[in-house]
């Protein structure tokens, strides 16, 4: 399974749009594209997930970098429109606590 | 006579008869030799100029554009013998990695083997598999005084860097103090460690409890780990065992909550890996449910068997194919 990455950017607003799967073969791929936007001073990074069926730990890794990362480089990321099976993962690794996400219905209607 | 005299002499005798004869099974034969060749490290160019010496021999009167087209050929298959000499260098080089990755695995399962303890008033069942050569679940017992501690970890990644993060978890935990042996402080403090030693996109999740015999308490905290299960013998059904706390490595000033709970005779702790529910089968991923219904139709046999039936029948729906590590452990109250 593959991803797929739509960038849209207007003004300091990137905006991310995944299809696919993030796993262990795709992950470099999403680390490439959102790692440096969130390394930019004052970027708003925005991840829509509503396409992800399926993420495991390595895919949740590059999230958990990129937070490290906007921390370090006042910079934000916002995750939306998770799925269940995305949601509970990051539930269960109480990332939920510390990133920046929105609910999923109101992602999914975007 | 030399192996390559022997191989000169036996690839004329084919070609011979081949020209005279042209049938399939010479054809054939010429295939199989092929493979002969190969095995003695014959290169592309040392087979054309067999070719060439067996033909001089064959065709004395060979005409000279023939024998110079020869060459020829032999200059133009020069590539093909630079890549077959890389393509034996590579094989070399990889035989040799994947005898140091032997080593190192083996070295693995020295240092992180824990002894499954002896303890009286619990009856312990562990199953812990990588998916590689290389395994990133840990799992900890260690008897201090009276209690038993018991920790399962999951290293994101597989393969080398998470064995390799492993290792730092394990001497951690050894160099703590034993009155850390409080499960929400004994994650606080690893967390500080994990925090500064690992690479930004990794992080570890896990499950620590301590079993106390005098009060039949279980004491246990979670980093972000895949929670387990209870099972109350009383009421005759399984609960999340829910720790809530955020990963280890994320955050250096993460605290976490201390849970408790009495365990009775009969009642059972589950712990377990991400790997476990994360099973992916033809049907999709097995849900929870399955694993509390394995759990409960193997649930009167000793734990070790309990925790091998249900590797194995999780195994077995996967297609033997284990895509994450697998760790599962039981400790069941007897006394």
């Amino acid at each position: 399974m593959n991803l797929q990455i739509n960038q849209n950017q207007i003004n300091e607003t990137h905006e991310l749009h995944l299809t696919g799967e993030v796993d262990a073969y795709t992950a470099p791929k999403l680390k490439e594209v959102m790692l440096p936007l969130t390394e930019k001073d004052g970027s708003v990074v925005v991840v829509d997930l509503s396409g992800i069926d399926y993420m495991d730990s390595t895919g949740l890794g590059i999230f958990v970098g990129a937070l490290k990362s906007s921390k370090a480089n006042n910079s934000s990321l916002k995750l939306r429109g998770m799925t269940d099976r995305v949601k509970r993962i990051f539930e269960i690794t109480g990332l939920t606590e510390v990133m920046d996400i929105e609910s999923g219905v109101k992602g999914e209607a975007l | 006579m030399t192996a390559k005299d022997a191989l000169t002499e036996r690839y004329q005798d084919l070609l011979s008869v081949y020209l005279k004869a042209k049938t399939e099974t010479t054809l054939y034969k010429g295939q199989q030799f092929s493979r002969k060749l190969l095995e003695q490290q014959i290169s592309p160019e040392d087979l054309v100029s067999l070719h060439i010496q067996v033909m001089d021999e064959l065709f004395p009167d060979m005409s000279e554009e023939m024998r110079d087209s020869f060459d020829f050929l032999l200059e133009a298959m020069i590539g093909y013998g630079f890549a077959y000499r890389e393509h034996q260098s590579l094989r070399d080089k990889q035989q040799q990695l994947e005898s140091e990755i032997e080593v190192a695995a083996s070295m693995q399962q020295t240092l992180l083997l824990s002894d499954v303890p002896d303890f009286d008033e619990l009856d312990i069942g562990v199953v812990s598999v990588p998916a590689k050569k290389m395994n990133g679940d840990y799992y900890n017992f260690v008897k201090s005084g009276s209690s038993l501690s018991v920790a399962v970890a999951d290293i994101i990644g597989k393969g080398i860097p998470a064995a390799l993060c492993m290792s730092m978890i394990k001497y951690a935990m050894d160099s703590l103090p034993e009155e850390q042996m409080k499960p929400h402080l004994l994650l606080e403090n690893l967390n500080r460690v994990v925090e500064q030693n690992v690479h930004s996109n990794m992080f570890i999740t896990m499950f620590h409890g301590v079993y106390e015999p005098e009060s039949h308490k279980f004491f246990y905290a979670g980093a972000g780990h895949e929670p387990g299960f209870i099972y109350n013998a009383k009421e005759d059904r399984f609960h999340d065992l829910i720790a809530k706390g955020l990963v280890l490595g994320v955050s250096r000033t993460t605290t976490y909550h201390p849970y408790e709970r009495v365990i009775e005779i009969g009642d059972m702790v589950i712990l377990l890996s991400d790997g476990v529910t994360e099973c992916r089968t033809s049907k999709g991923f097995i849900e929870r449910e399955e694993i509390v219904s394995l759990i409960r139709k193997y649930m009167d046999l000793p734990a070790q068997q309990i925790v091998q039936n249900v590797f194995q029948e999780l195994d077995r729906l996967q297609g033997f194919e284990l895509r994450d590590d697998f760790t599962l452990i039981i400790l069941k109250r007897m006394v």
